[in-house]
Formats: C-alpha cells, structure tokens, sequence
C-alpha cells in the first residue's frame, strides 16, 4: 500500500429497542445473509412471509436432528480400512492408525462442509462456527479424529444452548485436554495453558474489563489439575478426573473474582472444584460482555464504538446474566432490534471464506451428488473445503487458539479475509463455480452453476432490466449503482446493442427450443459473463 | 493438490476488480518459465481489433459511387449527396461516407484500405448469432466454443496459463478494452485475454485512486476491498508500470468521455507505447443497429454519421499517436461488424440487418487498397436484396496470421480450421 489505509467509521443509531420497522424481502435478506450461509431466494420469500418474530423463532426453535456422522470416503490404492466399510460411519472404530487418522480428519471436514450446505433454516450451523472459532482447537494437532468428531458434535449439541454448561463441558472434552494440555495438568507438574485461555479467550477475555491475573491463571490451573484423557477404547475416549493427580490444597483468586477461595477438596470430590471456579469466573460480569462482543463482531459489524457498547453491547450482556448465560435471549433480542436493521448495518460484514464458498453453493443451487455416491459427494464437500482454506479458513485447523484473526485482531477484523493473495483466489473460484466448476470421477460429475436454471426461478428473465435487478437484489447486501446495472445490461446481455429485445428474443428462443445449440451457447454465455462480472464486484464481497 | 495443477485446473481469468466505476483486470498468475512455442512470435508486432457493434451499414459508409442512380433509387431517404460524398485517390469508383474525414486522409495517405463485402456463406441475421461466428470463426452452421483470437493465442503459447507471466511473456497475451473478454479471446480452455474495463477505471488503477464510499459502513469495506483489488494482480502492476513509461501521448485526442472509441484505442497505444508484449487488443464500440432515422433530413448527420465521425476520428488519432510514440510500424488494426444492412432502406429511414460488409484495415506497414469491387445495387432494390460476399472474413483472419504475425500456413490452418485464400492487406 502507498500509504496507510485510514478507516472513518460512519456512525448508526445503537439501540436495543424492537424493530418495529418494515418487515419484506431486504429484510428477511439481511436477517438470512449473516445467520445463514448465504439467503437462498426461496428462503428469503419464506422468512419474507413471516412475522419478525415468527422468522427468529424458526431460526432459534426448529427441533432438529443431529446430523448422521460422517463416513468411510477414504479408501484408496494406498489405503483400505479394514474395519470400516465404504460408507459407513468411522467414529465406532476401535482402530486408528496413521494411515487413517488423515483420512478420518478430512472426511471430518467434508462432512462438516455438507452440513453446512445441507443445514436447515436455523442458526444451529452458524453458532457452530461461532463456537469453533471462539473455543478453537486444531484438528492437525488434536490428531485423534475420533476425538475432533467428539469435539465438534460437542459444539454442535451446545450451539444454541447454555455456554455456562458449554464451558463446563469443553473443559473435561478429549479434544481440548489435548489440545491445551490439560491432560498433562498435574499437581506436580501444573501446566497453565487451559486455566490462562480458559479466561484470556474463552470467558472474560482481554478487554478493558478484564483484570484477572497471573496468580488467577495459576489459580485456575491448579484448580483443573487431575483431568485427562480415557482412551481406552476409540470410541468411547472421553475425559476424566483422576484423584490421584489433583492438587488438593486451598487456591486464592484475586480480587478480580473477589478474593474468592476455592477450598481444595479431597479424591474424587476434587473434580467438583471445576464447578466452584467455573461459579468465580461466571460471577465475574465481564464474562457476558466479553461473548456478547463477539457475537456482535460475527453477526452485526465489526466496531464496538461507545454508543455500541453502553446501548446494545451492556444490555445483550444483562440479558445474558439474567438468562443464566443461555444464548438464545442474547441472539433473540439482536436479531430483532431496530439496531440490527439499521440500513447502515446492512452489507457491512466482509464474508467469510465459508461464508462465500458455502454461501455461493446455496443461494445458486449448485447440486451436489447425495448419499448414494458419498465417495463423490464427501470429494465435492472437500473441494469447496479445501478452497476456502485456500482463502484462509481451513476449518478445524484455525490459525491458533485465538481463532481467527477476522474476528478479533484490531483495526483490521474482517478486513484481513481480503489481501493480494485471497481477493484474487476468491474471483478465480467464483469463475469457476460460473463456467466449469469441480469435476470428478473422469468428468461424470461436476458441481457447477446452472445459470439458466439460476435465472429461471426470477419473476421475468426475459426482461434484461428485471433479470439484473433480481439478480443483484439475490447476490448482493448493497444496491449497485444505476451505471454499473446499464453496463451490466448494454455491455454484457446486449453486446453494445441499444434494444433490450434481442435479450428477450434469445431468452425466449431458447425455453421455445432448448436444443438450438447456437442460441442455448449465447444465452448461457451471456448469462456466465454476467453472473462473473457481478461475483467479481467487490459488493459481491459483502453481506 | 499440486500449484501447477491447481492452477491448471482452477484458474480461467483473475478478475481484477475495482468497481463503481468499474476497472476489472481478467488475467492469470503463475511462475515464470514458460517459452512461446514459435520462436519467430517473439516480434514485436500487434494486432488491434476493433468491433462495430450493431450492424453496421456498410452501403452509407463505404458508397458504391459507380452506382449512384441505383444508390438513391434504394437509399431515396438516407443516400448521402453526390458533392458530399468523400473521393479516394485513384478509386473514383468508391466512395467514404462524409463523417470518415480521418480515414479518407488514411487512405489517401496509404495507410488504410478496404476489403469489400466480407461475409460467409449462409449469413446469420441475429446480432448474438453472428457475433458469434465472426468471434469464433465458425462456419455459420457450425457452433464452436473457442474465438479465432484464442486459438491463435494457444497455438503460440500452448502452455498457458500454467507459468504464466513468465520472463519471455511477461505480460497479458491480449487485452480487452471491456469488462468481459469477449469469445473471440476465449482459448480452447482458458479466456488468453484480461479486461480492462473502462477508462476511468483504468486511470484510477494506473493512479491508485478508489472512488471513495466511506460515508457508510458498508461504503468503508468496500473502499477497502478496492484498493485491494488494485494492488491484486501480477498484471495489474505489468500495465500500470507501462503506462507510467511513456511521458505524453499525442495531444489531438478528444477530451475523455467525447469519443468513447478514441478513450479506448488512446489506452492500447499507451500500453503498447509502454512495452507490453501483448498480441491482441480488442476494443468496441456502438451501436450500429441503425433499424431508424439513421440520418437526420440532411443526411451526412445523425446516428450513423455520428458513428462513423468517432470510428473514423479515433482511428486517424490513433494513428498519428503511433507515429508520435514512434511505434507505428509495430501495430495493424481492422474494424469488424457481426454483419452489414439491407440494400434498400426502410420506410423509418433506417436499415435492417443484411448480410456482407465492408472491413477497414489500417496501419503504417499495410498494403493499401479497395479490395474487390462495390457491391452491384439492383435498379429495382427489395427489401430482401442482400450484399451478397465476396470475401470470406476468415480470409482476412488467415491473411493477418501469415503475413502479419508470419504463422506456417499449416498453424494457420489449424486456427482456422480450414483453408482459407490469402487477401494482399499487408
């Protein structure tokens, strides 16, 4: 860059009162760009159809199943897993070995990829990668899949319910043990790094708020001496507390935490200290506020200003306080707030890696083989997982305990997804997913935009004014400049020509005779060149 | 997956995007290594393609002068005056329309001339058809995905985009003044061109200027998601470096925005004046889609005329630029159009969509000429009476292959899938 980039942040009304405003289809679009990943149009006329509270009680309430897990995709000609067959569920082996702990991990993250794909109208899918990226663990460096799959349906069961007990949880989760070291936390050896990010990361956090102390992170990590990790059997590894290696002397917190004592407790009661310092730090209010920033960061925009803080930020995190810590009031309560629909709130988030690749898979309607042919469909999952790590969010694998930079590195925040290396990687995606897509399996398969298909669910295609409008309106949180749309129009759909007609007559030849090879390759060709040029505007990477 | 294979396999065109205004950069990435495949390519020499969008209505632009009585008699509420009419040297027999002021001083200069009646067999009259065919170089019943450009391109530098840029190409192999790189550039795999979108865009990219939407919250990431995308591309940086070579262009260009055609051939000669390598530029203008009151009551005015003052205004300062940046002997350009109009006019003084046309071709090294004989106006013109071809458009593709840019007659066959007879353009 020539110079530094200066940010002027403009301001908006900050306000926790309801919504009270319209509720139609660029509202329902806003609410579905940042719960779900991307807002198909047939969700948007859904949730259009709803009530405000009617639509954040779908999205909070619909009963779900948990997903099937994944599954044997991974023999090869290096490698065929013995006790799993084709297809079948690997989290009930009791094998693991390296030559399938690879393989195990990225069928994981496939099928993570195909729920997301797959998910349902709720915000269950985005709270899992929510909680992924504020509770971060490392796949490569958890290595027991069996563990990672462990891990996340962990997240997944607690995506939309009480972070309290979530935190309790995660504590004693193999995953975490390991990846924190809390398995090698023992009174003669007390290891700090659970019991520091426990309260640097996961719950009070390191804002101005934020004052416990070095002698707390000792503290706690004497307090959380004694868990490790059950393995004897795969399938069954869970986490445990061993009386034997718990310090069971008095810990002092500070007065952060209210000079509270946690009394060393004796053989098996020592593992109930857990419980006594997760009361201490939950006491601490900063806890609410800090999770309620997070939220904010992921969900609405990325700077807290002061106003921001003292008018939603303070009452979310009442609200988290007076509920026990369960999310659901949090999440309620923002989704329908007049803040939330504050027309400057809209497009003000820098999409994801997943949420571009994900969300441009769902709202073009790319088809993805089903579980009939899991071997081409966990391929295709990957595909779109191994792109968007390419554009830095390699799920499962964050760049540290931290998570994300995205979500929490002051100035930049969501501004770091896009440099010199990702912003192209994201445009050669979006061209590919337009023109040839991923193939597999010598070309039988491919998962590509059907763009015609794309244009015929909008309300009048052959009218070149609404097919851009409709489109934009789909694609993007913002509104385009009238030139942009008439270049969109004279220069792509109508190649410098001064009639819309002749993109009516094209369209219209092609539903009367869809095996004119010449007119069907100058309608899709149009089509493609617009759907790129508009997937390569930089509105394109909002939402 | 491997880099090489990854971008073999992913990468069709970067679009390098910096938008409101709407800059977008399609190009390749890759590590340099890569050769031409003819060592003969490595010249210095460009070809600039220019499209006439629309039709463009070859009888009122090049005047079948020996025909004049019939002319009228087809044309009674358009044809352009006898005494307006503009005079070839040693061509009494034809004759420009009254705008082309600056390519009447070409050709009298020698360095313009005409190919007349350019077709194909079996016309297209859909606009998006015939494109299609002139782009690809298809037969007009034949649908091929690749542009004739393209395959050129490929047949060149058959490796890329794989290492591309590299040191013995280190630039884009062709240019499209458009935000999409049109089907003529489009490769057997990849598009072999980038699109530079318009030229505000263009000179923001080569200043470094964004347009500033920091007034709202999304303005303000957007802001940044632009100033990012100029900095993005390999080649981005290849074409501001060029353009910031060359000191000062010819200063008889209209001011911007008066001649869209003159803002975008005055970008080719900056960028070929400031050493990229590139083969191919492409740019556009229009529309020629003169279905109604083409001319106004007098009829050296109106649209056409228009047209054909900026076509003909901005290839004549294109020209002098060339000599002004002492790279005149580098480039040849021609004029295409997906088809001409009928021979009689319509009763909304205008014409409908015909068949051949004439196709200008221009350059300091080109042999000048009218090519082949006025198109014969029938005494009593219908409205279904065509120009009927006398030269196939491939003819001119073939010619500027083997003599332009000195192909084997076999490549050039291969490129154009057929054998096609050889025009004395250059």
């Amino acid at each position: 860059m020539q110079k530094p980039y200066t940010m002027v942040i403009p301001s908006v009304t900050a306000t926790l009162k309801k919504y009270k405003g319209k509720w139609g289809r660029p509202e329902a679009k806003h609410l579905l760009k940042r719960t779900l990943f991307g807002a198909k149009k047939e969700d948007i006329d859904f949730f259009a159809s709803k009530s405000l509270r009617h639509a954040i009680k779908i999205l909070l309430d619909t009963p779900e199943q948990i997903p099937a897990p994944p599954v044997n995709n991974y023999n090869d000609d290096k490698y065929t897993d013995e006790e799993i067959q084709p297809g079948q569920a690997w989290i009930t082996a009791t094998k693991i070995s390296g030559m399938n702990t690879g393989r195990r991990r990225n069928s994981f993250k496939a099928w993570w990829i195909g729920c997301m794909i797959n998910q349902q109208r709720t915000l269950r899918e985005k709270m899992v990668i929510f909680w992924h990226n504020h509770l971060a663990t490392e796949s490569n460096n958890v290595d027991n899949p069996t563990m990672v799959y462990k891990h996340h349906a962990l997240l997944r069961q607690y995506a939309l319910g009480n972070f309290k007990e979530l935190i309790r949880a995660i504590t004693v989760d193999p995953a975490m043990l390991k990846y924190l070291n809390g398995n090698a936390n023992t009174k003669k050896a007390p290891d700090e790094n659970y019991g520091r990010e426990l309260q640097e990361l996961f719950t009070v956090g390191k804002g101005p708020g934020s004052h416990y102390t070095e002698a707390d992170v000792k503290a706690a990590a004497r307090v959380l001496t004694g868990f490790r990790i059950e393995n004897k059997s795969i399938p069954d590894v869970h986490g445990v507390f061993e009386p034997g290696r718990h310090d069971e002397s008095d810990k002092q917190f500070s007065s952060f935490y209210q000079e509270t004592v946690i009394k060393g407790r004796k053989g098996k009661d020592g593992e109930a200290e857990l419980d006594d310092l997760i009361t201490v730090i939950f006491q601490q209010p900063e806890v609410s506020r800090f999770i309620c920033r997070k939220i904010y960061r992921f969900f609405v925009y990325h700077q807290i200003d002061e106003g921001t803080e003292k008018n939603v930020i303070e009452p979310l995190a009442k609200i988290f306080r007076d509920n026990n810590y369960e999310i659901k009031p949090v999440l309620e309560k923002l989704f329908t707030s007049k803040h939330f629909y504050d027309a400057a709130n809209r497009g003000a988030i820098i999409k994801s890696p997943v949420d571009f690749t994900v969300g441009l898979c769902r709202e073009c309607g790319v088809a993805f083989p089903g579980d009939d042919n899991f071997v081409d469909q966990y391929g295709f999952w990957l595909s779109i997982q191994n792109t968007a790590a390419q554009m830095q969010q390699n799920i499962g694998d964050p760049p540290n305990v931290a998570g994300w930079p995205a979500w929490y590195q002051e100035p930049l925040f969501d501004k770091t997804w896009i440099n010199s290396d990702t912003l192209p990687k994201r445009t050669a995606f979006t061209d590919r997913m337009v023109s040839y897509g991923f193939s597999r399996n010598n070309n039988n398969y491919k998962i590509v935009i059907d763009t015609v298909q794309f244009a015929k669910q909008l309300s009048s295609p052959s009218d070149p004014n609404l097919l851009i409008d409709e489109l934009a309106e789909l694609l993007y949180a913002v509104d385009l400049p009238p030139e942009e749309k008439q270049y969109m129009k004279t220069g792509i759909l109508l190649q410098g020509l001064m009639t819309d007609h002749y993109w009516t007559d094209a369209w219209n030849k092609l539903q009367e005779n869809p095996n004119d090879a010449a007119n069907t390759k100058i309608v899709t060709n149009k089509l493609k060149n617009l759907l790129k040029y508009m997937m390569s505007l930089p509105q394109y990477q909002l939402m | 997956m491997k880099r090489r294979d990854f971008l073999k396999n992913t990468i069709t065109g970067v679009v390098l995007p910096s938008f409101l205004s709407g800059i977008s950069l399609k190009a390749l990435a890759g590590a340099p290594h890569m050769h031409a495949l003819h060592p003969y390519m490595n010249d210095d020499r460009v070809l600039v393609l220019i499209q006439l969008a629309g039709g463009n209505d070859g009888i009122n632009t090049v005047i079948p002068f020996d025909q004049y009585n019939a002319y009228t008699a087809a044309r009674p509420n358009i044809f352009i005056p006898q005494e307006k009419v503009l005079r070839l040297n040693g061509f009494d027999a034809t004759a420009f329309n009254p705008a082309m002021t600056n390519m009447q001083q070409l050709f009298n200069d020698g360095k313009l001339g005409v190919v007349q009646a350019v077709s194909y067999p079996k016309p297209n009259f859909s606009h998006f058809r015939a494109t299609d065919i002139w782009m690809t170089g298809s037969d007009s019943d034949k649908v091929v995905a690749s542009g004739w450009a393209g395959r050129f391109l490929h047949d060149v530098y058959p490796e890329f985009p794989d290492n591309f840029p590299n040191t013995a190409m280190p630039d884009p192999l062709a240019i499209q003044v458009g935000s999409v790189v049109s089907t003529a550039l489009q490769g057997p795999l990849f598009t072999m061109g980038m699109a530079i979108s318009n030229p505000t865009g263009f000179y923001n990219l080569v200043e470094g200027k964004v347009n500033v939407n920091s007034n709202s919250r999304w303005g303000e990431q957007l802001d940044y998601i632009e100033l990012m995308s100029q900095k993005t591309d390999q080649y981005a940086s290849v074409i501001k470096k060029a353009a910031q070579k060359v000191p000062a262009q010819s200063p008889d260009y209209p001011a911007p925005g008066k001649n869209p055609l003159a803002d975008q051939l005055k970008i080719v000669a900056l960028l070929i004046a400031g050493g990229l390598k590139t083969k191919v530029y492409m740019v556009s203008t229009g529309s020629f889609d003169t279905h109604a009151k083409q001319t106004e009551a007098d009829t050296t005015t109106g649209t056409h005329a228009k047209l054909l003052q900026r076509v003909s205004e901005a290839i004549g300062i294109f020209m002098n630029d060339l000599k002004f940046l002492q790279i005149e002997n580098k480039v040849m350009g021609m004029t295409f159009s997906e088809f001409g109009r009928r021979i009689k006019s319509n009763a909304s003084g205008g014409t409908d969509h015909g068949a051949a046309a004439p196709v200008f071709y221009f350059g300091h090294a080109v042999k000048p000429a009218v090519i082949g004989n006025n198109p014969v106006i029938p005494t009593n013109a219908t409205v279904n009476d065509n120009v009927p071809m006398q030269h196939d458009f491939r003819s001119l593709y073939a010619s500027i292959l083997q003599n332009w840019f000195n192909l084997a007659p076999d490549d050039v066959k291969n490129i154009l899938m057929a054998d096609f007879p050889l025009l004395p353009v250059v």
